[in-house]
């Protein structure tokens, strides 16, 4: 009998679970607030270059995006460089009208701290980028960022 | 008579676990973590007439150039991206007495006191046919010329690193100290 009470001492309790969904919402919530959803599909296939001195872009909300690179789908579109503005390709023509819209878009003290942030593909030749900076230029978004990737 | 209390049953919450379990994994699928990060530069406001040339004097300027088979040129000879950040730098360092070096200027700046700042311009130019990466590259030696004479004059009055000044006014002083002044021509095709 002795043998036998020893043995029933020796016993783990067993772990309670019952906090389990408290951490998991914990998890939750992190990620609900850190996650960003993707606003556009890409249209246009973008390698960035890499780089090392790179800054941090602040107040994603006063950040529009032009994108420059080879169409995804190259069998319709060819493998000719184009510019991605929203969810659709765009001229170069077009980048006045978006820049007026994106700044109509956010509150009148925002609309000069509104960065435009280049996102090129590294193939990408500088003609066309230097004809979107001179659009740029024309419409007075004079903040630009460009996109890279953080090398070592 | 007394009342029978209705029992409610209790809801079982072991499920609860499975739910938020799901949820968890539908945020870690969509969420992305990126931040966005660049090189940030100011474009210069158009010119109204194009005749009226800015004349800047020719020690005060270094000629950076990139053709389109994305070769550099440094002040006419040419050159590796590798060793632009060491000319940069060495063309940017206030140096008073030298006379082939871009001119120095004194300069009274809030927080760091009399400072001799360097009038030096880098004027970058390139071909229709420079790949972006090449300009990027470039672009990054430049930055890091200026970044590491930032770094020297943060060190220098305030010790401690550029990147880890918080006060805005000492970052704007190290940034009118060592202003970045890099130009870039208007559009035109070099060969």
């Amino acid at each position: 009998m002795a043998k036998f009470r020893k043995n029933e001492a020796k016993e783990v309790p067993a772990i309670s679970t019952g906090s389990m969904p408290d951490i998991i919402f914990m998890l939750i919530f992190f990620f609900m607030v850190t996650t960003s959803m993707r606003e556009t599909t890409m249209k246009v296939k973008i390698k960035l270059p890499e780089a090392t001195e790179v800054q941090k872009l602040e107040k994603k909300s006063l950040v529009s995006f032009i994108y420059i690179g080879p169409p995804t789908n190259a069998k319709l579109y060819g493998t000719e460089a184009r510019i991605q503005l929203n969810d659709s390709y765009a001229r170069v023509d077009d980048i006045i009208p978006f820049i007026e819209q994106e700044r109509l878009d956010r509150a009148e003290a925002d609309r000069p701290l509104l960065t435009t942030s280049l996102k090129i593909d590294e193939n990408v030749r500088m003609g066309l980028v230097t004809d979107v900076k001179q659009e740029l230029r024309k419409c007075g978004a004079f903040r630009i960022n460009y996109s890279v990737r953080k090398g070592e | 008579m007394a009342r029978k209390k209705k029992k409610v049953p209790e809801i079982n919450a072991s499920s609860m676990a499975d739910i938020s379990f799901l949820l968890l994994i539908f945020f870690l699928v969509t969420t992305t973590m990126d931040t966005d990060s660049g090189i940030t530069r100011r474009l210069p406001p158009p010119i109204e007439n194009p005749d009226m040339d800015v004349k800047v004097k020719e020690r005060n300027i270094l000629n950076v150039m990139i053709n389109k088979y994305d070769k550099l040129m440094v002040n006419g000879k040419p050159s590796q991206v590798e060793d632009l950040k060491d000319i940069t730098r060495d063309f940017i360092t206030p140096k008073p007495n030298n006379e082939t070096a871009p001119e120095v200027e004194m300069k009274e700046i809030e927080l760091i006191g009399n400072f001799m700042t360097n009038k030096g311009v880098v004027s970058l130019k390139n071909d229709r046919g420079t790949s972006y990466q090449m300009y990027i590259a470039v672009q990054n030696e430049l930055a890091k010329a200026f970044n590491e004479l930032r770094e020297e004059v943060s060190q220098q009055y305030f010790r401690t690193s550029y990147s880890n000044l918080t006060d805005k006014d000492k970052i704007d002083a190290v940034n009118k100290a060592v202003p970045v002044r890099i130009s870039e021509a208007e559009p035109e095709e070099i060969k």
